[in-house]
């Protein structure tokens, strides 16, 4: 019965969907403020119903309703309770569901958290937002429907989630992610609306900024997630693939880290307001790109679900919909501003500019990498994959011009920046990277050009970073003071820059400094991985709640101690009976020590695989600071308290941060 | 020059730097590091390059897998139910590779018509085929009447 009720939930979502994308427009088109007045309450009424439907599909897993054929896939009676829970998103259909109940609950947050904003403005966003939930309800009612029963034959028992996914990892990555990728239709939808009443100003990117931002904190954090469950649950210590999942992910990010910055000029300075609308377009389609390559099939992956070319079609439709109307509009509507305000060559703006530039290629890099296979493969022009070294070639002096040129852009200023004052200030934190970045090199045995290259690109972040800090904060009324006074958006930039450091710092060490040993070893064995000594006691079996294990011990010394004892598994699930690797590692903020067991060779030979991965951590430790930095970013008080006085704000006017005004007395 | 189209030809012209880089890096890195796929029927007919660094795939032949006992050193051969070739492999081979399963590897081709692999992928759940797989095996039905009933079956039980 109550299945029944959840698709009967889906299609009055549906139905209010329709409602919400078609009514609030028609009003704020023709200045009915009757007809936008529906647009909040519709937002609620779509939640409800798709939050209903969701939490039945939710009962149906944790009550075993194997009558329902998605919980008869995805899940087990034996399956703890926690991962019942989240099997709900361990399937195509199920994390379609989450993915809407993730988009209807954005756009609930738009409606309660815009009551500042001008009604026509929040009628077309929200409308926006209620086309995309069409595409996607429909999509999910249509070709994908979670409620589907098996009668009058119910299976016994579920055939069980896929072992890959029985970890904690997948209870909090889909979500991060999800929220994410949707949270970018928002900035999606402030674009659109935007074009529509041809408003774009200053106004219209303060309002979608913090909604950028927040997304992609999430995504960052979501990425990072997927990251390090790859690395200890696909078990073999890897943290990125190139895999087009992963890049999948990647390529809005990128865009939505361009974004971000280019909104953040035309909110200060009035400009780039086109392009910013473009990239708002391009990042929300690369979020639909990221979901349609993951969800129909065309991958070879883990995310990649058996499914029917069905829902690949509709998804490409639904893609090439949303991204042929919008750029229609955009090609309609993009304002022929003539811009006021000048800046010179050698200003924030510039720098900012250059910013989106790499961002933008690497954008391209990363999706011609990605798709060009797919493309080739479609037209039937051969089978060919292309390797991670196309990436890491390409992408790296990407990310390390990025880098150095963000190093230099923290000290410009809006407008104009001095040549000369600019090296002057450039010099000191050089001379100091370059000093840390040898010594770091110094420690860790060996110089390798790439791995100074990426450390002194992450030294340059870090040290401009604290620099900057160190002189805005001086103050005559004391150092706590000046700290104090900044505020806290300029304390999320900081924040998300250092985190983007501490990763290139990981993600340069790790590559370089890495050892990774394959070895063969029976019980009694030592191994020396650098000058870590691993010595393989015993492998034993051990039984699970649903399934049984070959347990291995192992000690790990350290000149001639015992710094670590580690019970690696190769486990053997009950249904379906599928064999997982689990890892074991001894995590530290500066090393990981991890081994894993691979297949048995002969009676009490195996195969072992034992890493020593140093600052490995850093990678997703560089991830939670980029995400906090965005979350401190939006509490800023501006966001609050300028959006009364906003239809005054002339984007010509002179910027009033403490920084730039300091700066402008020092350049003058 | 009037100072906005001063400012505008600057921007422009990094756009096509950074474009120009952009485009030089990935052609040459493209050029470098595509893969193409050959299945069993094309590298034993002698169309797959010898020691390029391709993907191969196909199922593992029943019976086939032979390990040395003293090292990581695994031998078994890849059909496509039509022609097989021998492949050779060092290391730890994933959690689902077996015999009758579908696996893709990456590696080159030696003069003795060797496959030496470097990486093995295998199929990452009980219900899932690597695409590349079952279209060598499709293919390799189709043009051979005889084989067809048996590969047909073998690709049904997946």
């Amino acid at each position: 019965m109550y299945p029944e009720l959840g698709q009967l939930a889906l299609i009055l979502a549906l139905l209010l969907a329709v409602l919400l994308s078609v009514v609030p427009l028609a009003g704020s088109l023709t200045g009915r403020d009757n007809l936008q007045a529906f647009a909040r309450p519709l937002a609620a009424g779509m939640f409800v119903f798709v939050g209903l439907a969701f939490a039945i599909l939710t009962n149906a897993f944790v009550t075993d309703d194997f009558s329902v054929a998605y919980v008869a896939n995805n899940s087990n009676s034996m399956l703890p309770w926690y991962f019942k829970f989240s099997a709900v998103w361990g399937g195509h259909e199920g994390s379609l569901l989450l993915w809407i109940l993730m988009l209807s609950g954005w756009t609930l947050a738009v409606a309660i958290f815009s009551r500042r904003l001008p009604s026509v403005m929040i009628s077309q966003v929200l409308s926006v937002l209620g086309m995309v939930s069409v595409g996607f309800l429909l999509f999910i009612v249509v070709t994908s429907n979670p409620f589907d029963r098996l009668l009058p034959n119910v299976p016994a028992d579920g055939a069980d989630l896929n072992p890959l996914l029985q970890d904690v990892g997948l209870i909090i990555h889909p979500p991060m992610l999800y929220m994410g990728y949707v949270g970018f239709a928002v900035a999606f939808a402030f674009a659109i609306a935007a074009l529509i009443n041809g408003r774009l100003d200053a106004a219209w990117a303060r309002w979608s900024r913090p909604w950028t931002t927040v997304a992609w904190a999430f995504l960052s954090l979501g990425i990072a997630l997927g990251s390090w469950w790859a690395y200890y649950e696909l078990g073999w210590g890897g943290w990125w693939f190139w895999d087009p999942v992963e890049n999948a992910s990647l390529l809005p990010w990128l865009s939505g880290t361009a974004l971000m910055h280019s909104l953040a000029v035309t909110e200060k300075r009035g400009v780039f307001k086109s392009w910013t609308v473009l990239l708002a377009i391009v990042t929300f389609s690369l979020s639909l790109l990221g979901t349609f390559l993951v969800r129909s099939g065309v991958l070879t992956s883990v995310h990649a679900f058996a499914s029917d070319p069905e829902r690949g079609t509709f998804l490409l439709a639904l893609l090439a919909v949303t991204i042929v109307a919008s750029l229609t509009l955009y090609a309609v509507r993009a304002p022929v501003v003539h811009v006021r305000s000048r800046y010179g060559s050698l200003s924030r703006e510039i720098f900012l500019l250059l910013n989106n530039v790499l961002l933008v290629s690497a954008t391209l890099l990363v999706a011609v990498g990605t798709l060009y296979p797919l493309v080739l493969d479609f037209l039937e022009m051969g089978k060919l994959s292309i390797g991670e070294p196309f990436f890491n070639l390409t992408f790296s002096p990407l990310a390390v011009a990025a880098g150095l040129l963000m190093g230099a852009g923290i000290f410009s200023r809006w407008k104009k920046t001095d040549g000369g004052w600019l090296g002057r200030k450039l010099l000191w934190p050089l001379a100091v990277s370059l000093i840390a970045s040898t010594a770091v090199m110094i420690g860790y045995d060996g110089f390798k050009p790439w791995a100074f290259v990426g450390v002194f690109t992450a030294m340059w972040v870090t040290v401009a970073t604290f620099w900057d800090l160190w002189d805005k904060s001086s103050s005559r009324k004391g150092r706590i003071h000046g700290l104090k006074r900044q505020s806290r958006s300029y304390y999320g930039m900081v924040l998300g820059h250092l985190g983007l450091a501490i990763t290139m710092a990981g993600v340069t060490v790790v590559s370089n400094y890495g050892i990774e040993r394959d070895v063969r070893m029976v019980p009694g064995d030592v191994a020396m991985v650098g000058d870590y000594q691993f010595v393989f006691k015993d492998i034993g079996a051990r039984n699970g709640a649903n399934f049984t294990a070959q347990y291995g011990s192992f000690d790990v010394m350290l000149d001639g101690e015992r710094i670590a004892e580690l019970h690696p598994e190769k486990r053997q699930y009950s249904v379906g009976m599928s064999v997982m690797t689990e890892a074991d590692i001894d995590a530290g903020l500066f090393r990981d020590i991890f081994v894993a067991i691979g297949e048995r060779i002969s009676d009490d030979a195996w195969a072992i695989r034992l890493q020593y991965k140093p600052l490995v951590r850093w990678l997703w430790l560089g991830a939670i600071f980029m995400a906090a930095g965005g979350f401190l970013a939006i509490s800023d008080r501006r966001y609050r308290v300028r959006e009364r006085a906003e239809e005054k704000v002339d984007t010509s006017a002179p910027v009033t941060d403490a920084g730039s005004t300091r700066s402008a007395g020092a350049v003058s | 020059m009037h100072p906005i189209r001063k400012k505008r030809l600057t921007i422009v012209l990094f756009l096509l730097v950074g474009l120009g880089i952009a485009v030089a890096l990935t052609t040459y890195a493209l050029r470098q590091n595509i893969n193409l796929f050959y299945d069993p029927s094309q590298i034993s007919a002698g169309e797959a390059p010898v020691d390029v660094r391709i993907r191969a795939g196909g199922m593992v032949e029943e019976g086939s897998v032979v390990r040395d006992p003293d090292s990581l050193t695994i031998e078994f051969r890849v059909t496509d139910f039509n022609a097989s070739v021998p492949v050779e492999y060092t290391g730890i081979l994933p959690d689902l590779f077996a015999e009758g399963q579908g696996v893709v590897a990456m590696g080159r081709l030696n003069n003795n018509g060797r496959f030496v692999a470097d990486q093995v992928l295998a199929k990452h759940d009980e219900n899932y085929m690597p695409p590349e797989v079952a279209d060598a095996l499709e293919k390799a039905a189709k043009g051979q009447n005889k084989a067809s009933e048996n590969a047909t079956t073998n690709t049904v039980s997946y």
